[in-house]
């Protein structure tokens, strides 16, 4: 009994503390490292399979899945006991996925193959495989679960995919490598970075249409390293972040003006990013520094950057 | 009671020298702003310097230079008062000083105390040209750096004040700048992080660790950042209190520069 109230007393100390969890998967080390939101310090480090990039959660948190490229493989790890339980079926060289809102589909990006693979996560089979263009890399599934869109690198297209039929419907052409895609919270809008070209790209969801191109200059920086990739999204409309790749900067954009309101400084390669529960806090995987910056979303400033993995990669948040 | 009214007299004499000089505030502002606003610009590392303590993230160059500056305003001010130690001398208003009853080290430290105060204005002065220019501490980290600017200014001020009772007259004073303030400045962590002064020498290295100044710049670049760095604190302290000794007895006109000077005009 006595057992059970002190868990209970944790329980609900942990709960007032609202400490979220940041997974980061590190590319060269083959480990998970596990920040604390709270005290914004490394406090666990899991072995996984081969040059994790992508990770995402599954809606309640009980599973880790991780996109093990070298392993070519999707793992799947169990949350409370940080074992991987098993692998998915998901082709070759997987490096980013979304997984669909009913919680089952995932869809994996498939480098190599030009083709995205759909795999049931819980008959643990392939459903289908989607045609699309050269070296496809970004995935995201629209809120309401109807599009499902990829990015490819080469063909630099954001590929529709029609999510009950897992059918390519309608290309739009971007800037030069896309890498990154992220829908507005009301899924009316779509934003595409693009590596190469520099550039963020607004897309329209029902006219499939650019509506607004962004670009970036970053006073001392040369404007090849301004490579934009991972980009996040404020719930209540007010900012986008984008990773800007080896100019080392994030960049804060006004997300209804669109204009760029400031360049935060962060560790070299940024490549990733991801919330905290609250989105109070926003955090970054520098791949060439080894480290995970932490920007307060509010004051816009880097508050911290802490050490992590070799080349971290992706990151996933439970709250 | 004597000593309090003393010690204002000599604060107050310090200070109206120093708003009547107005071009010593300029000056004194102008030197570390070029460093920050021109030096600054050609050295800013936009892409970011690598993190030491006591940041906690990625920092430009401009951000890190601010406390060696600080610093340079703190060793300038120091050498300035120096200057006028020799100035009061030579135009016999010293002598009025020292002829008070009260006794000479405590009127030499007031005065060093005196001299302290005015390089915290000075510093203060400066650290909010450099938040205009966007480069901001905590408002902690503004209160937190007081005691470690006093400090550091006092060490630098009884270095100056012990250094002055060595200068026989003015002219001498471009000595000083070469053979001491601008070395001290260059071989210290004030223009750059002492890793990469490690990169390119190991013994500069060395002579930037066991300088001074250096402690004197991590005292406040730490307390700007709301961390103390005990071991700078001891070493500024300690330098302080040799200093204000050697000072002392640079003063005692049975020992130091009076009976020097006595043999030199002799």
């Amino acid at each position: 009994m006595k057992r059970m109230l002190a868990i209970a007393c944790l329980a609900s100390l942990s709960q007032l503390s609202l400490a979220d969890t940041i997974y980061v998967s590190n590319e060269k080390d083959d480990t998970l490292s596990v920040i604390d939101s709270d005290t914004l310090e490394v406090i666990k480090t899991i072995e996984v399979g081969m040059r994790p990039r992508g990770i995402i959660f599954n809606q309640d948190y009980t599973h880790l899945y991780i996109c093990a490229s070298d392993s070519d493989a999707v793992q799947v790890m169990d949350v409370a006991t940080g074992r991987i339980i098993h692998n998915l079926p998901s082709g070759e060289d997987p490096e980013q996925f979304a997984l669909h809102t009913d919680n089952r589909r995932l869809y994996i990006a498939n480098e190599d193959d030009a083709v995205v693979t759909v795999v049931d996560t819980q008959k643990r089979s392939v459903d289908a495989q989607i045609d699309v263009g050269v070296e496809p890399e970004g995935m995201a599934v629209s809120p309401d679960g109807k599009w499902v869109i990829n990015t490819s690198e080469t063909t630099n297209m954001l590929h529709w995919i029609d999510a009950a039929t897992n059918e390519l419907v309608a290309n739009t052409l971007v800037g030069q490598r896309p890498r990154h895609v992220e829908f507005t919270k009301d899924g009316s809008l779509l934003w595409a970075s693009s590596e190469i070209g520099g550039t963020v790209s607004i897309v329209d969801v029902e006219s499939r249409r650019i509506i607004k191109e962004i670009s970036f200059r970053i006073p001392g920086v040369h404007r090849d390293k301004v490579q934009p990739v991972g980009i996040k999204l404020t719930d209540n409309g007010k900012y986008a972040f984008v990773a800007l790749g080896p100019s080392n900067h994030v960049a804060v954009i006004d997300a209804k003006t669109y204009e760029v309101i400031d360049y935060l400084l962060v560790g070299r390669r940024v490549w990733q990013l991801a919330f905290a529960n609250d989105q109070k806090l926003l955090f970054t995987t520098n791949g060439v520094s080894g480290d995970v910056s932490v920007i307060d979303t509010d004051d816009l400033k880097v508050i911290k950057t802490l050490r992590v993995g070799r080349y971290p990669w992706g990151l996933a948040v439970k709250p | 009671m004597t000593f309090w009214v003393a010690f204002l007299g000599i604060t107050k004499r310090e200070l109206l020298r120093f708003f009547q000089q107005r071009a010593r505030l300029l000056s004194a502002l102008v030197r570390p702003l070029l460093w920050l606003v021109v030096f600054a610009a050609g050295f800013r590392a936009a892409l970011g310097i690598a993190i030491i303590e006591p940041y906690d993230t990625y920092i430009t160059y401009d951000v890190y230079i601010v406390p060696g500056l600080a610093g340079i305003i703190m060793l300038f001010n120091g050498m300035q008062s120096s200057l006028s130690m020799v100035y009061d001398r030579e135009m016999g208003s010293m002598k009025v000083m020292l002829m008070s009853p009260l006794p000479r080290p405590f009127l030499l430290i007031a005065r060093l105390m005196a001299g302290a105060i005015i390089s915290v204005l000075q510093v203060y002065a400066f650290l909010l040209i450099a938040w205009l220019l966007d480069i901001e501490m905590t408002a902690v980290g503004y209160i937190s750096a007081v005691p470690a600017i006093f400090l550091a200014a006092l060490m630098l001020g009884a270095l100056g004040l012990f250094l002055s009772s060595f200068i026989k007259q003015l002219e001498n004073f471009a000595g000083v700048m070469n053979f001491v303030v601008f070395p001290m400045f260059f071989l210290s962590s004030a223009l750059y992080p002492l890793w990469k002064m490690r990169e390119s020498s190991e013994v500069l290295y060395w002579i930037s660790e066991y300088n001074p100044f250096t402690h004197a710049v991590e005292l406040v670049r730490f307390a700007l950042y709301e961390q103390m760095n005990a071991e700078a604190a001891v070493v500024t302290l300690m330098t302080a209190v040799v200093f204000s000794a050697l000072a002392i007895w640079g003063y005692d006109p049975k020992k130091g520069m009076f009976r020097r000077q006595g043999k030199g005009a002799g």
